[in-house]
């Protein structure tokens, strides 16, 4: 008997015969000749959205279409945080709803991706910035999110080896989400492809999409490296490439690709336990539960799709450890990495349908993406089925920029690096 | 990435602040299609996986605006222009083919 | 079996020391601790040399199986042997023993083992090892969910990690530097000494980076020959030759970890790692940004071991690494030693360990048939050669007692032997070449990937490209090094030195089947072959899955010597080749590199820049007491002896203002002068409000947008003369305000000539506040000078000279709504100008003011800042609506008529005072109607600003309420749960004071 269901039972009884029994987490599928719904990219978002297509809305006939391996972009990627400590009402409903789906995932899937609630805070540095971040956790709480306004009292009481003496931006207090934390990153999409696979899904990897086809103005399948493939409808998950992809159905998005550097430390002994932000330059991090000190900033800034980036924001991040917590500066960066993000005019995403019938769009993640992750496949799921927007993602229509409805939690207006 | 200013010379990339696509022109406030034309002004980018016309300011320089041409995908610059330069081509241009 | 000569001398003292052998400092002798036990060592050594001097070879666990460990390399690829180096604030947890240098007084620590590294409670995760495979925790631990925050995590996150960082500040110092070279080349060994040879001729600027402290590389590992003399004496010699030319340098105890775009490579200098404490004034360590044209790529190869069973055991080395420790440091790591090669590295190796004494008990060679160059080795040995059998196991457990051999007939037996010396052929040190996205090559000859396409500018020489044996090495470095400076055609050459030969035969053998024990890929994640094997199964075959599955290569030694072989295996089971199966690219850095190496200097008070008003020392001299606006330090408030709080001595500030005349330096606004035919047109278009109509001598408040239509910044536009305007922006975007204006200039509309200038540092400015401030300011401005409220009214400016000649400009301005003027002179006149308007308010009471107070009168002025100027707030939000031109087209115009930013549900500005005149109230709360549930759906705005008004006796707000303007008189609820607040609050016009503003005017 192969074991199939995940549990500390079929783990002890592979243990006795040298986890012979385990199977494939998901299919290597072929490519059937049409399918009801076509997902173009194997990323969080693409496996998430078929998984919730087949649970959610019964629809099984379903392929995920992935250009070389399953979870390679920015589920890959990324710095693990997941939370939902928005500003605006068109963004919170939304990550909320991801929230909710994170603290479920692992009963849901059956697979553990380590979500793991330890709480993100982010640090004020004057009265200015602590009233934006009253005004934020006032929003949250309204959509019944937990939030806690800290004072410096608290935040050295939660990180107290953080440099409140020294800082040339001295540490005033905190926004602190609790629920918030980090998830296993590679899991999530291991977890959704293998949940997915065992509803029916097809996940077809080093399958890229060449083109799409259309008939009478509806899209009616794309073309691949592994011959064309019929859908009755198609959605483009493919953050980081959503440009390329779109660009071969004629379409032109508001976003640039640019590269976000990320950096991991080498295994040390438990050393900080949540997710800290600094709010006095760009540095976040986290420890992981293998021991590594995950840390990232600001962009590179520039569009790029090399995912890697240069030295100067590695150091301008670096510098924002040292002057954060000080007692890093003997930690080693083990290795340091390169993402492309979706970066939409306004930072906030987009999932909904293009111009084009039969074609839906789901990008434009900046760097929420990962964090976004069920809750868009939710919704992206829900949008496809029923060709309807979900109620949590409402807002993140493709003509909101002509009818003057960005969402812009930072404020920096139409320039998608400085989101 | 190194920058080659025109005034300046071959400098680090952290002396320049990037602003985004080079290609799109200021459309005119006084055509019927100028709501649209804005949209498509400010906000629909190309972002093409090759050769990448752009704007880059040296901002801890010469305060020169600059067109440079990168290829987004290997980083590769090709080619640094001032943009006042290629704004008055592009007026140029545009007034030959009017 | 027989030793060819008489065993060299060894050291009493360290019992596998050879006294006369490799290039440490035998004179020297100095002492170190691992494990509270002391040791001695000499200059020169590493922590592993010692260790292994002293016999010591159990040197650290494994990550999840807490297995003994030894040290299996002797460099930077080192897996196993991590230490805790030093103590306290400078502890540095998971350092390599391999290229820790020794120092007198060094201590070291094993880590991750409870209570000690010889009895660790923790191995017995190893009788868990059939559980605890590649990936068990994502299929268990999720029942309960609720266990997962409280139990299953908590312990997971206990077992993680090596060794223990620090808890205190980094107590050293780093530095930054840049270099600028004509050819950097990129390591020391034979090919990079050849190439900085060849290219030093030329007489360009030549860059030479080597790990180590000592030049050399593998001719010092392998104690070759050149031109017939010791490598040590031909290094010495190139050395030498190097130094005497100017323009080359030497960067020693330097790493390359990094190849970025446009030539540029960032490498880390250990300037001080190798004394207990940084000499004075030194940085511990310092960053290199290198700039190269040319790029000589000389970074050798890494061995690879080979998996079999327990090959993990302290006792099985590398066998390039058994050589380093004979000839580098004189050390015999073994004395009873077995060779087990795929290659003909074997032949060297047993030629080093017996002319060192060691005791070879057998060639294991797993080629059927043996080459030529193994066989003379063994029959000149005499030692026992065994072709087509391998090691199935290694005996033993803290330290190797045995190898279990299969034969090539398939007998199996058992040799005694205390080291294994493993070659599983080499891995060219490729890392560099594929940084900026180089794909690398795989040669079927030579077992090994090989850069393909190169980072512009980058050549190779030596072993990375694939020249394994000395004098290819050597050769092929000259010529890298002739091209480099070449221009691309050779030009310069070079003699090349003389060095025998050396077979690299190879045939491929990954990991022996049929093994019994644990076969290690990857000994620091402890990943097996048979978690590859599950990685398989369960359809993680890509080679990025495998590797994120079972963690393979992902610790610290950065996988080098694991991911050729997890590969290989993985190509096997799933009968692809190699290169079909692939390849992961590598990542900066190629070394793990110390945070604060990477911020250098900018830590602390030095994290960013501090920029210092003018009148900053003054205002410290009156006690001032200073705020971080922007990059700013500046003077929030000026207490007193006897006031009580900050809110005490705003209070005083506001009233003096208010009803005498206060000072306050506002030169951090931003101020840009903006000149030129076209000037006037070119405001034109990038305010929203009309300028056209602004008259010589005048100023106006100004707007402008962003091109999406919503408010991007505020100030004031000064003419100076019919081609001339001052302009000021806020203190926050003063930096992007130029920038923008530069961007409208130069490419929105080149054909205007206009040219612009940030004036902010070069201009102090000065507000002189209140009814007394004409008063004031006549006793500072030259009395030809007409300032009366006739000569010079409200919004008018003018070029004036103050305090007998010095030329300055003056504002009729005013933020606080009393009579006002902002005073402006040249910035080196700042200090004495506010030393002379304090002198010249004394008689009438002034006082100085800072932010705070500012901030109080511009509320209760109803005037926006920072708060409402977010950048998501349009000039309809915040009152400005009426301002926008609808005449003309400028910048933000077109887009600030879409629906979405005219709607008249967005929240508009209104001001708020408590209805119990006793209450605090909040900026960052938000409003509810009276009675409605704090509910997002009744969410009709948010508090932004917020003050106590000394001149209403309570506090006042702003913010934005929907159709606030509408609902003046109306209560509204605050609501403030972060804080715990929850007010009643009535909707009032936003100005507190002087609504009428007749006292601007005097």
């Amino acid at each position: 008997m192969a074991s199939d269901h995940y549990s500390i039972f079929s783990v002890l009884r592979e243990a006795l015969r040298g986890h012979t029994g385990w199977k494939p987490a998901w299919r290597n599928a072929t490519p059937q000749p049409d399918y009801d719904v076509v997902i173009i990219g194997g990323g969080g978002h693409g496996l998430a959205t078929a998984f919730y297509l087949a649970k959610m809305y019964g629809i099984t006939r379903v392929a995920v279409l992935e250009k070389g391996w399953i979870g390679g972009g920015n589920v890959g990627r990324n710095t693990t945080i997941v939370r939902s400590n928005y500003l605006l009402p068109g963004n919170i409903p939304f990550y909320e709803l991801s929230m909710k789906l994170w603290e479920q995932l692992e009963q849901e899937i059956n697979y553990n991706a380590m979500v793991s609630q330890r709480g993100v805070l982010n640090l004020y540095h004057s009265d200015a910035q602590r009233d934006a971040f009253a005004r934020r956790g006032n929003a949250m709480r309204l959509h019944g999110v937990d939030a806690e306004l800290l004072d410096q009292q608290a935040v050295r009481k939660m990180v107290p080896f953080l440099d409140f003496e020294n800082g040339r931006f001295p540490i005033h207090g905190g926004l602190l989400q609790r629920r918030a934390g980090t998830v296993r990153h590679d899991a999530v999409a291991w977890g959704y492809a293998r949940a997915a696979d065992r509803l029916g899904v097809d996940i077809i990897q080093n399958c890229e999409v060449k083109g799409f086809r259309f008939e009478g103005g509806k899209a009616v399948g794309v073309e691949t490296s592994r011959g064309f493939i019929g859908a009755k409808k198609i959605g483009m998950s493919v953050a980081g490439s959503s440009s390329r992809v779109a660009a071969m159905a004629g379409l032109k998005l508001p976003i640039e690709s640019h590269v976000l550097q990320a950096f991991v430390t080498e295994a040390i002994k438990p050393f900080i336990d949540g997710v800290v932000t600094f709010g006095a330059g760009h540095f976040y991090i986290s420890q992981s539960d293998k021991g590594g000190l995950v840390f990232g900033g600001d962009l590179d800034g520039y569009n790029s799709y090399a995912q890697r980036g240069n030295l100067p924001v590695v150091e301008d991040v670096c510098e924002g450890g040292m002057a954060l917590m000080p007692r890093i500066g003997r930690v080693r960066v083990l290795r340091n990495w390169g993402g492309i993000m979706d970066m939409s005019m306004d930072g906030s995403p987009i999932i909904d349908h293009t111009p084009i019938p039969g074609l839906y769009l789901n990008a434009g993640w900046c760097y929420g993406g990962f964090k976004a992750t069920p809750a868009a496949g939710v919704c992206f799921a829900h949008l496809i089925a029923r060709d309807a927007p979900h109620e949590t993602a409402k807002a993140y229509r493709l003509d909101r920029f002509a009818t003057g409805h960005a969402i812009d939690e930072k404020g920096m207006g139409p320039q998608p690096n400085l989101h | 990435m190194r920058i080659a200013c025109p005034y300046c010379g071959e400098r680090s990339l952290d002396e320049f602040i990037y602003s985004g696509d080079a290609t799109v022109r200021r459309p005119d406030a006084s055509a019927p299609t100028a709501s649209e034309d804005y949209v498509k002004y400010v906000y629909e980018r190309t972002n093409p996986p090759g050769m990448h016309r752009e704007l880059w300011y040296h901002a801890a320089g010469c305060h020169a605006w600059l067109v440079v041409s990168r290829d987004i995908s290997t980083h590769a610059i090709s080619s640094v222009e001032l943009a006042k330069d290629v704004a008055l081509a592009n007026n140029q241009a545009m007034k030959e083919s009017a | 079996m027989a030793r060819t000569k008489e065993a060299p001398r060894r050291d009493p003292l360290q019992p596998q020391r050879l006294v006369d052998r490799g290039i440490v400092d035998h004179r020297r002798t100095i002492e170190f601790t691992f494990d509270g036990v002391t040791y001695k060592g000499h200059p020169g050594d590493t922590v592993a040399s010692a260790l292994l001097a002293n016999g010591v070879m159990l040197a650290g666990r494994s990550f999840k199986y807490h297995r003994p460990r030894g040290i299996l390399s002797a460099g930077s690829e080192e897996p196993s042997a991590l230490l805790e180096l030093r103590d306290g604030a400078r502890r540095e947890p998971n350092t390599k023993a391999t290229t820790a240098e020794l120092f007198d007084g060094l201590v070291a620590k094993s880590q991750n083992r409870w209570p000690s590294l010889d009895f660790d409670v923790m191995s017995i995760n190893s009788l868990l090892s059939k559980v605890f495979v590649a990936g068990f925790y994502y299929k268990t631990f999720m029942w309960p969910a609720a266990l997962w925050e409280k139990l299953y995590e908590p312990a997971i996150r206990r077992a993680a990690g090596l060794g223990r960082a620090s808890d205190a500040a980094d107590p050293d110092v780093y530095e930054k530097t840049t270099a600028h070279t004509d050819v950097l080349i990129i390591g020391g060994g034979p090919a990079g000494l050849m190439a900085a040879l060849a290219a030093a001729q030329s007489g360009k600027r030549v860059i030479l980076v080597d790990e180590q402290a000592a030049l050399g590389g593998r001719a010092i590992d392998d104690g070759s020959i050149i031109d017939g003399r010791p490598a040590r004496e031909w290094v010495r010699s190139v050395e030498a030759e190097l130094a005497s030319r100017p323009d080359v340098t030497i960067l020693r105890r330097t790493t390359v970890f990094g190849t970025y775009d446009g030539g540029t490579y960032g490498a880390l200098e250990r300037v001080n790692d190798h004394v207990a404490v940084p000499q004075k004034h030194q940085p511990r360590q310092r960053l290199w940004r290198i700039v190269a044209k040319r790029a000589v790529l000389a970074t050798g190869a890494t061995e690879r071991p080979i998996v079999f069973g327990d090959n993990d055991r302290p006792g099985v080395m590398l066998a390039g690494a058994v050589r380093t420790y004979i000839n580098r440091f004189g050390v015999v790591p073994g004395d009873r030693v077995v060779v087990f090669a795929n290659n003909d590295y074997a032949v060297s190796t047993v030629t080093d360990l017996i002319n060192a004494g060691a005791n070879v008990v057998a060639i294991v060679d797993s080629r059927p048939k043996p080459s030529e160059a193994i066989s003379r080795i063994a029959s000149s040995a005499g030692t026992k050669l065994l072709s087509g059998a391998v090691v199935t196991r290694a005996l033993g457990k803290k330290r190797v007692t045995g190898a279990l051999i299969r034969t090539q007939s398939g007998a199996e037996v058992r040799l005694f032997c205390d080291l294994i010396a493993v070659s599983g052929g080499w891995n060219p040190n490729i890392q560099l070449s594929t940084h900026v996205g180089g794909k690398p090559l795989w040669n079927d000859d030579l077992l090994c990937f090989l850069p393909g396409s190169l980072p512009p500018g980058m050549l190779l020489a030596g072993a990375v490209a694939g020249n394994f044996s000395l004098p290819k090495a050597l050769g092929s470095g000259a010529d890298a090094g002739a091209t480099a400076v070449a221009n691309g055609t050779k030009s310069v050459s070079i003699p090349v030195p003389k060095a025998a030969e050396d077979s690299v035969r190879i045939a491929p053998l990954w990991r022996v089947e049929d093994h019994s024990g644990k076969a290690f890929v990857d000994f620091q994640n402890d990943v097996t072959d048979t978690d590859v094997e599950l990685a398989e199964r369960e359809g993680f075959r890509a080679v990025e899955h495998l590797k994120r599955y079972t963690t393979l290569g992902m610790a610290t030694d950065q996988g080098r010597t694991a991911n050729v072989n997890a590969l290989a295996i993985m190509a096997d089971i799933t009968g692809r080749t190699i290169p079909q199966t692939g390849m992961t690219l590598a990542r900066p850095p190629y070394v793990p590199v110390a945070v604060g190496a990477l911020a250098g200097h900018h830590r602390g008070k030095s994290f960013k820049p501090t920029r210092l008003p003018p009148s900053y020392k003054w205002a410290k001299e009156q006690g001032a007491v200073c705020v971080e606006t922007g990059l700013w330090l500046r003077p929030s408030y000026f207490p007193r002896p006897g006031e009580k709080d900050w809110l005490d001595t705003v209070k005083r500030e506001v009233n003096t203002v208010r009803n005498a005349v206060g000072i306050c330096d506002v030169s951090t606004l931003g101020k840009v002068d903006v000149q030129g035919k076209d000037a006037a047109a070119f405001l034109e278009r990038v305010y929203m409000n009309n300028l056209k109509s602004l008259a010589i001598g005048k100023a106006r408040y100004g707007g402008m947008l962003r091109e999406d239509g919503i408010l991007f910044d505020d100030g004031t536009v000064a003419r100076f003369a019919e081609n001339q305007y001052f302009i000021t922006t806020t203190t926050a975007n003063a930096v992007r305000a130029l920038q923008h204006m530069e961007y409208c200039a130069q490419w929105l509309w080149p054909e205007l000539d206009v040219q612009i200038i940030s004036a902010t540092e070069q201009w102090a400015q000065y507000a002189v506040a209140g009814p007394k401030s004409r008063e004031l300011l006549r006793k500072i401005v030259d009395p030809e000078f007409d300032i009366s409220d006739a000569g010079f009214p409200y919004l008018q400016v003018g070029e004036i000279t103050v305090c007998g000649g010095v030329k300055a400009r003056l504002f009729r301005l005013s933020f606080s709504g009393e009579r006002a003027y902002e005073i402006g002179v040249p910035a080196r006149y700042g200090d004495a100008l506010m030393r002379q308007l304090w002198e010249a308010g004394r008689e009438f009471g002034a006082c100085a003011y800072g932010t705070e107070a500012l901030g109080v009168m511009r509320i209760e002025k109803g005037h926006i800042s920072g708060p409402e100027l977010n950048g998501t707030t349009t000039p309809r939000d915040v009152g400005l609506g009426g301002m926008v031109s609808k005449t003309k087209d400028f910048v933000g115009r077109t887009l600030g008529t879409r629906p979405g930013i005219v709607d008249p549900e967005r929240p508009q500005l209104i001001g708020f005072r408590p209805v119990d005149r006793s209450v605090r109230l909040r900026s960052g709360a938000h409003f509810l109607a009276k009675g409605a549930n704090p509910t997002a759906a009744n969410d009709e705005g948010y508090m932004t600003s917020v003050a106590y008004s000394p001149s209403n006796g309570h506090w006042i707000g702003l913010g934005f309420l929907k159709h606030g303007p509408e609902r003046v008189g109306e209560i509204v609820r605050a609501y403030d749960p972060v804080r715990g607040g929850d007010t009643l609050v009535e909707v009032v016009k936003p100005v507190f004071v002087d609504p009428e503003g007749a006292r601007v005017r005097g």
